[in-house]
């Protein structure tokens, strides 16, 4: 699972000078010719592909009960049953797309509100920045699960509200990141020159600094969408996803693990796709932050060393 | 923590000013966040008392539990008989069986901590040592191995990885360690080791990955330093060059990660807690959120926070003692 870095200085800004407007689409596409980059979207696509596919070819409605408890995998139910005696390989069909729509939504968010919150701290700076940066120490004061649980405790497990939930614990961490990188990039030349035109401060972010921050917010999304899934399949686990006649693949692996000894296929395939699933997202996601910042180590490792004076002087 | 000490030590040390402030910055977080769990709770849409008893309640019902949860008073005197409950001990009953909280949740703090600790040495040691190894042997089939391995398992959810070592240690391929710990809430974790094994071993799995990378990058790094290379041409022997002159370099931004390790880990005790049936604070902040019980869900989710908050500051701290750079007055 992600290690919320709260206290990781964020990518340094150097790194930012890599990648102009424009050119992401090609640096995608490079990292996807990568072989860690093909594996990682190898992977991912064929999770995404069998939950959007599903549906449509689940031999079963997914709540019908149609074999034995925990009956054995047959040519009839490749898969075998569940604790209540639905189709498993049906229920998995069926048990993905909410998951992907929802992290889909939470990351979106994420990024969303930690980019705006993150870019206005650093430009605008004085209150702003204060007042930003202590709100974002006190939502990442909690982990993110335990700040889901504690929201979901007021109303009980509403889609939207886990889907909100997760999305707001994200912001803090995408703000840290786009922050640091913007400091560096409102004291460079075309941020003064387009000040000095008058354009207003709305404007310089959205047309001048927020297209030079397309390299960090892309890694920052790859993170976030694989923490989405990890944290929301850990929800469903937990027993606060879809209610009980819905199948999602968290719920299903919980719901399942008393018969591990009869039918463990009905927790195996769950969490194979969603071990697939995260770990497609996290690889590519390297993959891409290896060719968009051309350092063969994480951002997050370079930052440290740089910021503990271990680097070379520049 | 330490306001008053500040006026006795002002203009001392550039580093325990720093600290001083750390710490400063570390009280109002935790003063806020205090807040924001007693709002979170409190302040239902609606009254919280009928949420709990549901809408069939009678009014005297009603009447009685909002007394209990002090509803009867403003917000403010109900944020001060609750932070003033958690300084002296007295947080009320819980919800679901009437029992104080505190001595519901006390020892499952306590086999908490024992879980957090055990798997935080263990992973910092594998962590450590099987990083190094990597970055001496850097471009060999060890190197290569453990970094498609650390690639692989650090995306995967907490839960994933428990269910497979159970499926491989307690139920389908082996049968050798009990898959749910059977322990009775109110016991301690150390009365049966044996149920701490597989919990352990999960979050060690977890967290080794995030130690393991930080560990071989910084050790990479110091090895083609300046210094390194000083020594060997100095002739100093291979093994003082990586054990005197490499590792305590590489270990400095490494103690940075091993304290976010620890941070995870308040996190990740809920999911690990509930899969193996632990009795830990985990375990029971899922159970809590499941009954709707208020008193104890803000006791442990204050609990997560503080330690979360406190364990910033030290590894914030040990950070900046561990960097010759920072202690120089800037």
């Amino acid at each position: 699972m992600a290690v919320n870095a709260p206290a990781a200085p964020a990518a340094r800004p150097r790194q930012v000078q890599r990648i102009r407007r424009h050119q992401w689409g090609s640096v995608l596409w490079s990292a996807a010719r990568t072989p860690r980059g093909m594996t990682g979207l190898g992977l991912a696509l064929f999770v995404v592909l069998a939950a959007v596919v599903g549906p449509f070819v689940a031999p079963n409605p997914p709540d019908a009960l149609v074999t034995l408890a925990f009956g054995k995998p047959s040519g009839q139910f490749l898969l075998g049953g569940d604790y209540l005696g639905r189709d498993v390989l049906s229920r998995v069909l069926d048990g993905g797309w909410v998951l992907l729509v929802m992290a889909a939504c939470a990351t979106a968010l994420g990024i969303a509100g930690g980019a705006a919150a993150g870019v206005s701290a650093a430009y605008l700076r004085g209150a702003s920045d204060g007042i930003i940066m202590r709100a974002a120490d006190v939502i990442l004061s909690f982990p993110q699960i335990v700040f889901a649980l504690l929201l979901l405790s007021l109303l009980g497990p509403q889609l939207w509200l886990i889907t909100i939930a997760v999305g707001v614990s994200h912001a803090p961490q995408v703000a840290r990141v786009l922050r640091s990188a913007t400091l560096d990039l409102s004291e460079r030349d075309f941020v003064k020159a387009a000040e000095l035109q008058g354009m207003r401060p709305a404007k310089v972010m959205w047309k001048e600094i927020l297209p030079n921050l397309v390299s960090p917010l892309m890694v920052e999304t790859g993170l976030r969408l694989t923490y989405s899934i990890v944290i929301m399949a850990g929800l469903a686990f937990l027993g606060f996803g879809q209610p009980p006649p819905a199948a999602n693949w968290g719920t299903m692996i919980n719901e399942n693990r008393d018969g591990l000894s009869l039918n463990p296929w009905a927790v195996i395939v769950p969490a194979l796709l969603i071990a697939l699933l995260t770990i497609g997202t996290n690889t590519f996601t390297d993959a891409f932050a290896r060719v968009a910042i051309g350092v063969n180590r994480r951002p997050e490792e370079a930052a440290l060393i740089d910021d503990l004076g271990q680097d070379s002087a520049e | 923590m330490a306001p008053t000490r500040s006026a006795a030590s002002a203009g001392a040390h550039p580093i325990a000013r720093l600290i001083r402030r750390r710490l400063a910055i570390g009280v109002v977080t935790l003063f806020l966040v205090s807040v924001v769990v007693f709002l979170a709770t409190e302040v239902l849409p609606g009254n919280a008392a009928y949420a709990i008893l549901g809408h069939n309640a009678t009014p005297a019902q009603v009447r009685a539990l909002e007394v209990a949860l002090h509803l009867n008073r403003g917000l403010f005197d109900q944020y001060w008989v609750w932070i003033s409950g958690v300084f002296t001990g007295n947080l009320g009953h819980s919800l679901a069986n009437g029992l104080p909280v505190w001595g519901n949740v006390e020892p499952r703090i306590i086999n908490s901590a024992v879980l957090v600790f055990v798997t935080g040495a263990i992973g910092a040691l594998v962590g450590v040592t099987v990083g190094a190894i990597a970055a001496l042997r850097k471009d060999g089939w060890f190197d290569h191995v453990t970094s498609v391995i650390v690639l692989a398992v650090t995306s995967l959810p907490e839960f994933v990885v428990a269910i497979a070592l159970i499926i491989l240690l307690s139920t389908v391929v082996w049968h050798v360690l009990p898959a749910v710990s059977l322990l009775a809430p109110g016991t301690y974790a150390w009365s049966q080791p044996e149920l701490l094994v597989l919990p352990v071993a999960t979050l060690v799995i977890v967290i080794v990955p995030y130690i393991l990378r930080m560990m071989r990058a910084a050790m990479v790094e110091a090895l083609e330093s300046d210094y390194v290379e000083m020594a060997r041409l100095k002739g100093v022997p291979e093994w003082r060059v990586v054990l005197v002159h490499a590792l305590p370099n590489a270990i400095a931004p490494t103690i940075q990660v091993i304290g976010l390790n620890f941070l995870y880990l308040a996190g990740g005790v809920v999911v690990v807690e509930y899969v193996f049936n632990f009795p830990g604070i985990g375990q029971g902040l899922v159970n809590a959120v499941n009954g709707r019980d208020i008193p104890v869900i803000q006791f442990i989710v204050l609990i997560l926070a503080a330690f979360y908050v406190v364990m910033n500051i030290v590894t914030d701290v040990i950070a900046l003692l561990a960097t010759p750079r920072r202690r120089i007055a800037r």
